[in-house]
């Protein structure tokens, strides 16, 4: 077996403030397959967008640094690469569709000529080839009305119809990776029902593999083969998505899980919501020991000394708790 | 049955846009458009709907943060649609709103407790300085702040914390009816559930009725009593929550709720796709308002024909040619 198509290894991406260093990033370790779903969750500030901008280098410098580890590209590293180099892994190689899809799209070319750059200048199309290609691109987003709309801008387009856009411009050379930031956030929950069915449809019938970061615990349940789960610029639980809905192991992961109310479970009667108390420390300065620690129920001395290490748990599952084969489920 | 708290009745508002520069007429944005229901004393009405379907609309109208264009509000008997300045303003102190964004609905120069005093001056609630202060002290303490935290500035405290002090401020003048507009959708998700459980605590404690208006379907069942369901400013369908998402009878409620992601991937459901968008509300479609993305409509009739909102079950109200 040859590398595989993304291995993140003890990635630090620390950002200068007048105040110190924010360690958004710190130390975080993970692997994607080809042709895998992998969700990122966790709560605003966890580091998992920093981490996604990071793989492509889009992290403002300064005043954030890459200040330690390695991102292997099918074996390569990323990290040392610059200018032209890094312009041909990204887009042709591993593409990004944002949260906001209006501040995305340049507002004063129409969203063909947006589409039509990016072949032109990654796959080397003429102009009238460029144009068919698009009118493709925005059929296979199931954008109606493709050869006309192709002429429209950016406001002429709602927020799904925007999102759709920026999925056919992310896949219009063939990546192999897509990385997804937060793609439904800023829609509504039927248009994110069809975003990501689209998704999900293009991923299998082209075969590429997605890296979805999502606060959404429903969106991830839904969508993806294999889950992180971040908390203050840490890894601190990673398994097959059943196993991790199933049986999560880390305090914060349960408290996650149990803390959103359950459209589901409608029928039984109501409980109290099992809020995690405290809030999300700062990243200047973040607790010695395990960051959840001020916040978790079960902490004992150890957790507030020790870092604990990601440990593999069952096969696939590690968790970042040195307590968690004692807590009670 | 008791008269409800806060009445409804045909609530219209339409929004004028200017056209062109020599453009005489105008074109007018049907935000709401004949809403009615009721809230009884002590339950929390959830009114629920996707973006711009008018939700916020109705809530800022209900205190006349924005003026209606037609229809009628009545509180505890009274017309607050006819009230005068004076008048509405002593009925302020009845009704109350949170809003969404915490870091743009407080004044960012004031401090903590100048923010929650505010309401106890204009109100003349307190007669010291001392009073003001206890007061002060004694709301925060009630959202989970400390006394400490009424010298400091907004831009010191995080969103959550931040909300429990728009709640604080809601409650200074101890209302009765407070209307939530999606007061946690800015909440992380660990944030969210101690925003919740404070707003079902602060019910208990001091008897409120709640308006809570989100779009998030799952806090709108774990929260309300009853549910409203609206789409492009009309109510499709009212009922209990339990009724509502055990049984819909709305198609787009259908839709709405099946669209929901649960988390739990061992569940498998079959979802209701909608097709296309929402359609212009400066030109909303004839008839029934969802018949362009309704999966089972029968035309000509749901296009031509505005289905009112009927009692199908008891206490369950649709408005739909074809169900209920």
């Amino acid at each position: 077996m040859g590398a595989p198509l993304l291995e993140i290894r003890g990635l630090k991406t620390h950002f200068a403030t007048d105040d110190g260093m924010v360690q958004a990033v710190d130390g975080v370790d993970l692997v994607l397959d080809r042709g895998e779903t992998l969700g990122v969750v966790g709560e605003s500030g966890c580091g998992k967008t920093v981490t996604a901008l990071s793989v492509l280098k889009l992290i403002a410098m300064p005043p954030g640094r890459i200040v330690d580890g390695q991102i292997l590209w099918q074996g390569r590293d990323l990290v040392p690469l610059r200018g032209r180099e890094l312009d041909l892994i990204r887009a042709k190689e591993i593409a990004i569709v944002f949260q906001e899809p209006m501040t995305s799209l340049n507002p004063v070319y129409t969203v063909g000529e947006q589409i039509a750059e990016v072949l032109r200048r990654h796959e080397g199309l003429a102009r009238r080839a460029a144009h068919a290609k698009t009118v493709e691109m925005l059929r296979l987003v199931q954008i109606p009305n493709a050869e006309r709309r192709v002429n429209d801008y950016p406001h002429q387009f709602s927020g799904g119809m925007r999102q759709r856009v920026m999925i056919a411009m992310a896949l219009s050379c063939s990546p192999k990776l897509l990385i997804a930031d937060e793609p439904t956030t800023a829609l509504d929950v039927t248009i994110q029902a069809q975003i990501l069915e689209l998704l999900q449809d293009l991923k299998s019938r082209l075969g590429m593999a997605v890296m979805l970061i999502t606060h959404a615990m429903g969106v991830v349940a839904e969508t993806a083969q294999r889950v992180v789960v971040m908390y203050a610029g840490k890894i601190v639980e990673e398994a097959p998505v059943r196993q991790l809905f199933g049986r999560p192991l880390h305090p914060y992961t349960r408290g996650l899980i149990r803390s959103m109310p359950r459209i589901d479970r409608a029928a039984t009667h109501k409980t109290r919501l099992e809020a995690i108390g405290g809030v999300v420390p700062n990243l200047l300065a973040p607790p010695p020991g395990c960051r959840f620690a001020p916040r978790c129920r079960f902490a004992a001395a150890v957790c507030r000394e020790e870092v604990p290490p990601l440990r593999e748990i069952e096969a696939g599952h590690r968790v970042a708790c040195v307590l968690a084969e004692t807590i009670p489920p | 049955m008791s008269e409800p708290l806060l009445a409804v009745k045909d609530l219209v508002k339409h929004f004028a846009i200017k056209g062109g520069l020599f453009s005489r007429h105008s074109d007018r944005v049907h935000a709401v458009d004949h809403v009615s229901f009721d809230i009884a004393a002590g339950e929390t009405l959830g009114l629920v709907g996707e973006s711009g379907c008018g939700k916020s609309t109705t809530g800022r109208c209900i205190l006349r943060l924005i003026e209606p264009t037609a229809g009628e509000i009545w509180f505890e008997g009274r017309n607050v649609t006819t009230l005068d300045r004076g008048a509405l303003r002593s009925l302020c102190r009845d009704m109350q709103i949170i809003f969404q964004d915490p870091f743009a609905s407080l004044n960012p120069r004031m401090t903590v407790g100048a923010i929650i005093s505010e309401a106890l001056t204009i109100h003349r609630l307190a007669k010291s300085r001392r009073e003001f202060a206890d007061r002060v002290v004694q709301l925060l303490e009630t959202v989970g702040l400390d006394a400490d935290h009424m010298r400091r500035y907004p831009h010191e405290f995080s969103g959550g914390q931040r909300q429990r002090i728009g709640i604080a401020r809601a409650l200074a003048v101890e209302p009765k009816l407070i209307v939530c507009d999606e007061p946690v959708s800015a909440l992380d998700v660990s944030i969210q559930a101690q925003v919740i459980n404070l707003l079902e605590d602060l019910q208990e404690k001091f008897s409120l009725t709640y308006l809570f208006i989100a779009h998030d379907l799952s806090v709108v069942e774990h929260i309300s009593t009853r549910v409203a369901v609206m789409y492009l400013g009309r109510v499709v369908e009212i009922a209990s929550a339990r009724d509502l998402y055990a049984s819909p009878l709305h198609p787009y409620t259908e839709a709405l709720l099946s669209a929901v992601p649960i988390p739990d991937p061992e569940i498998k459901r079959q979802r209701i796709m909608l097709q296309g968008d929402v359609p212009n509300p400066i030109r909303p479609p004839s008839g029934c308002r969802f018949h362009t993305r309704c999966p089972i409509r029968k035309l000509p009739l749901c296009s031509q024909e505005v289905p009112e909102l009927k009692e199908g079950p008891a206490g369950h109200w649709v408005a739909c040619h074809l169900r209920g």
